[in-house]
């Protein structure tokens, strides 16, 4: 009497197995062909649009005014009627950052909320491990909110598209900039231990050989650089690349102020809002001759490279006009240049959103992104078309002057990210008032 | 040479603050053979608390002293409301009460003041080698274990204390009032931890920023020995001059991969901690 | 595991009835040998799910899977802490053993079946016990709970190492088959996928049952009340110890694997410490006294932040508090059922249950 039941239950089990091991667990079939010419998430007054971002947990701090930024441009569209009488509905869900929760997110806006398209999915271990589903699913992927070159790659991605300039690229001409500006000197490499220093160092090394006397990584969970800037003083770096986010770029430079070691900082985008630097830094300045602007003493003569508007550049008109767009539609106080980065981003996709029609399909958001010739906010031109999805194709390069000026020492440049040459350009942007993006 | 000696000094700054966290540990733990996972909850309420005050009225002592009291008042008020209700059922429960806390109270302060990373000051010049605040973090938290060890060895409320924690039964039918006891062993034992939070606070806060601090602390208390505050200290400084020494030759990575060793080394020849005493032999 | 229909109660209303005939269906139920009842109540639970999956979309799909296997690491972790009586802050960093051996097996070895994946995988996690539990065999509460803290914490640590074989920060992406050719039509790619995952999660927890309701269990049982006493009886102390590290690795790593293998990634960044203590902190919350506490604790793990999202949103309020609402919301309630239902949300269950119920006078 026993043995039936046990004897079934063994068979059962039995087929199981036999069942799931007809195919490799990592044998994939191809799927089948996306339809785009649907309007998901479009109704006649709304289009719903989609993020994953870190909103809490230990990620968030740097990250957060990206869609704060986001959200005071939309506001404004909105405001202004909207694009071809839709209001966007932006949805932003908490991901902290951990790519499991960025999985589920994902989902939940892709089924639940039926967002048209995805923008500014933001970091690298986040997005990347929700790239595959949203192409699968025939979702647009417009604008990630990272630098790695994985977004460029329309042949396994068709539907994503990038925004951030990738780290090679930007890499190359820092490194180009470095060899003409301060070519003899030392320099030295401080980066993150992931795909930003291991893309940015590409770049680099293409263009800086003996002069790199240390390179030095850091990992985002361990707050503390004694080690790596003391390897610096050591091999007497006097310049000092920085593949950093902003915290531990404050971090390096107040770390190399305690030992009072003084070298050249050249700072990536990612790293270089200065805005948010100053805010970080404003504590640490009681015992220097920083009165006025109190980061100075810190930021002083340092170089960054962007290809965004600045936030302190008082004759830029975006800045400007991000300024009032963020003082009336946001939340808090300051402007730093992350949420600017938010606003750029939301701002272009307003604009491709009013290019692709009243008839809104993805299918014209895409024939929209093939066609669109950019002309900012960003200062560089911009690629969505003809197999490059690279997005921003450059970077410029600033000094920080004392008093919170800055100097255009480079004019934009592009470049690709193998071995091609950096070539100037001239670019032209559009000012707020021309640039069609909102009814 | 010059590198180890920056080493050694990077690793004795951030092991003070290690030390000062495994302190309250310490005394939390004599008192009530509880860990506390709320105590980085109370360094992040008397960390906040001196970072509003000092925005407010511009002086950094004024919000020291502050965050000290505010984690003095804090910690009494956890103990008497939160925790004793429940540590009489299961000592389990409690502990993963005192997690709940964390969570609220990292909420909150995320509510509060943003989940933004804020400047926080040091106590004195962060500049040089021999930085008047690493000098100011390993002498205060070096008097503060001296204070300890004498309030338990020497006075009577330490004894009253310790009696509470370890018999208390019999502390009562002494006439100790237990539960007081307790109440006070938790406002020292956050008062020592808010003061682990202003030297462990620095350059940034955010509402996450003693979550690592806090894992190293514990490891220090545990390595040293939950019974004896010296042994926080040792543990505090070993585990700061590790990790530096080998975040500097080997790589930052490697950084907490060096504090499970360390952890595995002591707890293997020592499974109480390296100062405990060794506690008679089971039969 | 008790018998969900209140066996505990039975069990404490008096000593052994002796050798009586039971015919009753509960007496018939408790006839049949241990290892059958839980099999039979697994499958039973994974008819259960897959009548769900035919009625819910890919959403819950992928919510039904997490909530499998997240309930089998827990289940893994409620008979070390709550079996043993060995209280493991470390969890997490059996689930990344897990998980990134299964990414490892599928980037490397894609014409493994899965259920030869979850084999190696057992295998891999089960060593892992045994370094651990050896490790730990000697040490005792707040120390244990320290030594196993670290390890959550250090083991990520060796992905940003061991940069090219694990991917760093960056972790590894995976694509896992989806349902077979033959099956294609019937089940989506996600429910396929929940399936797998819910059928290795049934078994699993009926082989924890089943050890737990025997003499590993017992032995395991009075470790946590008495070691003294258990070594006098003769209960080899380290080896039961190091067994139940053994046993909570496994379900651990498969619990990791699963996930892996639903989401298609492995990084550093989803193991932190704070995965470590929610679950442990999610199985005191469901009740650590029993396996089913795992259930609850999982259903609380995958669903609590979603309600509580939710919620954050309906109320409009500013977005600070928006966002930090559901982790606020989480540690109020953990607080107030511990306050008031000790023994956690199956404690509570049960004792609902028992005062329901007739007074029974067996």
């Amino acid at each position: 009497m026993r043995r039936g039941p046990l004897g079934a239950l063994a068979a059962a089990l039995a087929l199981t197995v036999m069942a799931t091991a007809c195919t490799g667990a990592g044998e994939v079939a191809d799927s089948g062909e996306v339809d785009l010419d649907v309007s998901t998430g479009v109704t006649d007054d709304s289009i719903v649009l989609g993020s994953h971002q870190p909103l809490t947990g230990p990620a968030a701090p740097g990250y957060l005014a990206v869609s704060q930024g986001a959200r005071a441009v939309f506001d404004y569209v909105n405001a202004q009627g909207g694009i071809h009488g839709r209001q966007i509905d932006y949805r932003v869900e908490d991901d902290a950052y951990d790519p499991a929760q960025t999985i589920d997110v994902t989902r939940q806006l892709v089924i639940e909320d039926e967002i048209f398209a995805m923008v500014g999915g933001l970091g690298t271990p986040t997005h990347g491990g929700v790239i595959d589903y949203l192409n699968e699913e025939g979702v647009p992927d417009i604008f990630p909110s990272s630098g790695a070159l994985a977004w460029n790659n329309t042949d396994e991605h068709p539907l994503t598209y990038g925004w951030q300039t990738d780290y090679t690229k930007e890499a190359k001409i820092q490194g180009q900039y470095i060899s003409e500006n301060f070519s003899g000197q030392n320099v030295g490499y401080l980066y993150q231990n992931d795909d930003v220093g291991e893309d940015s160092q590409a770049g680099l090394d293409q263009y800086l050989t003996d002069e790199v006397v240390a390179r030095e990584h850091y990992e985002s969970e361990v707050s503390d650089l004694s080690a790596q800037v003391a390897e610096f003083e050591r091999t007497d770096a006097e310049v000092v690349v920085c593949s950093c986010i902003p915290a531990f770029v404050a971090l390096a430079m107040l770390e190399a102020a305690s030992i009072g070691y003084e070298p050249q900082w050249v700072i990536s985008s990612i790293g270089g809002d200065t805005a948010t630097l100053q805010g970080l830094l404003a504590q640490f300045t009681q015992d220097t001759e920083a009165e006025d602007v109190p980061a100075d003493a810190f930021l002083d003569g340092a170089v960054i490279t962007s290809y965004m508007p600045r936030v302190e550049d008082q004759e830029d008109e975006w800045a400007q006009f991000f300024l009032e767009v963020y003082g009336e539609y946001g939340e808090g106080e300051t402007v730093t240049n992350t949420h600017v980065f938010g606003m750029t981003q939301a701002v272009m996709v307003a604009q491709v959103l009013k290019s692709a029609g009243e008839d809104l399909t993805r299918q014209s958001l895409v024939d929209a992104l093939e066609s669109q010739e950019w002309q900012g906010p960003g200062l560089l031109p911009f690629s969505s078309s003809g197999g490059d999805h690279g997005g921003h194709e450059g970077v410029y390069v600033v000094q920080y002057q004392a008093g919170g000026t800055f100097e255009m020492v480079q004019e934009p440049r592009v470049t690709d990210r193998e071995g091609g040459d950096i070539e100037e350009t001239d670019f032209e942007r559009l000012s707020p008032e021309a640039l069609d993006f909102h009814d | 040479m010059t590198h180890f000696i920056n080493l050694t000094l990077n690793g004795l700054a951030t092991g003070a603050a290690y030390a000062a966290l495994a302190l309250s540990l310490v005394i939390i733990y004599q008192a009530t053979r509880l860990v506390n996972f709320a105590q980085p909850a109370l360094a992040l309420v008397a960390v906040y608390t001196a970072y509003t005050v000092t925005q407010l009225t511009g002086s950094y002592w004024l919000g020291f002293a502050s965050a000290l009291t505010a984690g003095l008042v804090a910690g009494a008020a956890v103990e008497r409301f939160v925790i004793r209700p429940i540590a009489r059922v299961s000592q389990l429960n409690a502990i993963i009460v005192t997690l709940g806390l964390l969570l609220v109270v990292q909420g909150l302060v995320g509510m509060v003041w943003g989940n933004e990373q804020h400047g926080f000051q040091y106590a004195f010049s962060y500049v040089g080698r021999f930085a008047p605040s690493s000098v100011f973090a390993l002498v205060s938290v070096g008097a503060v274990a001296v204070l300890l060890f004498a309030l338990y060895r020497f006075t009577p409320l330490g004894l009253r204390m310790r009696a509470a924690a370890f018999h208390p039964e019999a502390a009562r039918l002494s006439g100790v009032k237990v539960g007081l006891m307790l109440t006070v062993g938790w406002a020292v034992a956050s008062f020592i931890g808010a003061l682990a939070g202003m030297l462990a606070g620095p350059p940034f806060i955010s509402p996450n920023v003693f979550d690592v601090v806090f894992v190293y602390g514990i490891t220090a208390a545990v390595i040293g020995g939950l019974d004896n505050p010296f042994g926080a200290v040792v543990g505090g400084l070993l585990i700061g001059l590790g990790m530096s020494y080998v975040s500097g030759y080997a790589g930052p990575e490697l950084a907490t991969l060096a504090a499970l060793a360390i952890v595995v080394i002591v707890l293997s020849v020592r499974p109480d901690g390296i100062l405990s005493r060794p506690t008679a032999r089971k039969v | 595991m008790s018998s969900p229909t209140g066996e505990s109660a039975e069990r404490a209303t008096g000593p052994a009835t002796g050798p009586s005939p039971d015919t009753s269906r509960r007496g018939r139920w408790r006839a049949l040998p241990s290892p059958l009842r839980h099999l039979l109540l697994a499958a039973l639970g994974l008819a259960a799910v897959t009548a769900l999956l035919f009625v819910t979309g890919d959403l819950t799909a992928l919510r039904l899977a997490a909530v499998g296997y997240t309930m089998l690491a827990i289940a893994g972790l409620q008979l070390l802490v709550g079996g043993s009586g060995q209280v493991s802050l470390g969890h997490g960093a059996f689930m990344m053993i897990g998980a990134y051996t299964m990414t490892l097996l599928v980037l490397h070895q894609p014409m493994l079946p899965i259920a030869a994946n979850l084999l190696i995988i057992v295998a891999v996690s089960a060593v892992a016990g045994i370094a651990v539990g050896a490790a730990t065999a000697r040490l005792h509460g707040p120390y244990l709970a320290g030594a196993t803290l670290i390890l959550a914490v250090g083991l990520p640590g060796l992905t940003h190492r061991y940069h090219e074989l694990l991917g760093g920060s960056n972790g590894l992406n995976i694509r896992t088959a989806g349902a077979p050719p033959f099956l294609q039509g019937v089940f989506t790619n996600s429910e396929w996928k929940a399936l797998v995952v819910w059928t290795t999660v049934v078994i699993g927890l009926a082989v924890l049952a089943t050890i737990s309701s025997g003499r590993l269990g017992r032995r395991m049982r009075s470790l946590r009340d008495d070691e003294t006493a258990a070594a006098m009886a003769g209960v080899p102390v380290g080896r039961t110890k190091v067994v139940a590290f053994v046993i909570a690795s496994a379900a651990g790593g498969l619990g990791g694997g699963l996930q892996a293998y639903v989401l298609g990634t492995a990084t550093p960044s989803s193991f932190t410490l704070v995965l470590s203590l929610t679950l442990l902190a999610a199985l005191v919350f469901g009740g650590i006294g029993s396996l089913w506490g795992a259930l609850w604790a999982a259903i609380t793990v995958v669903y609590l932040q979603i309600w509580a999202t939710d919620l954050a949103r309906s109320l409009e309020l500013s977005r600070n508090v928006e966002n930090n609402l559901p982790v606020v919301f989480f540690g109020i309630v953990l607080i107030l059922v511990l306050r008031f239902w000790p023994l956690g949300v199956h404690g509570a269950l049960t004792r609902l249950g028992s005062r329901l119920r007739p007074s029974q006078t067996r």
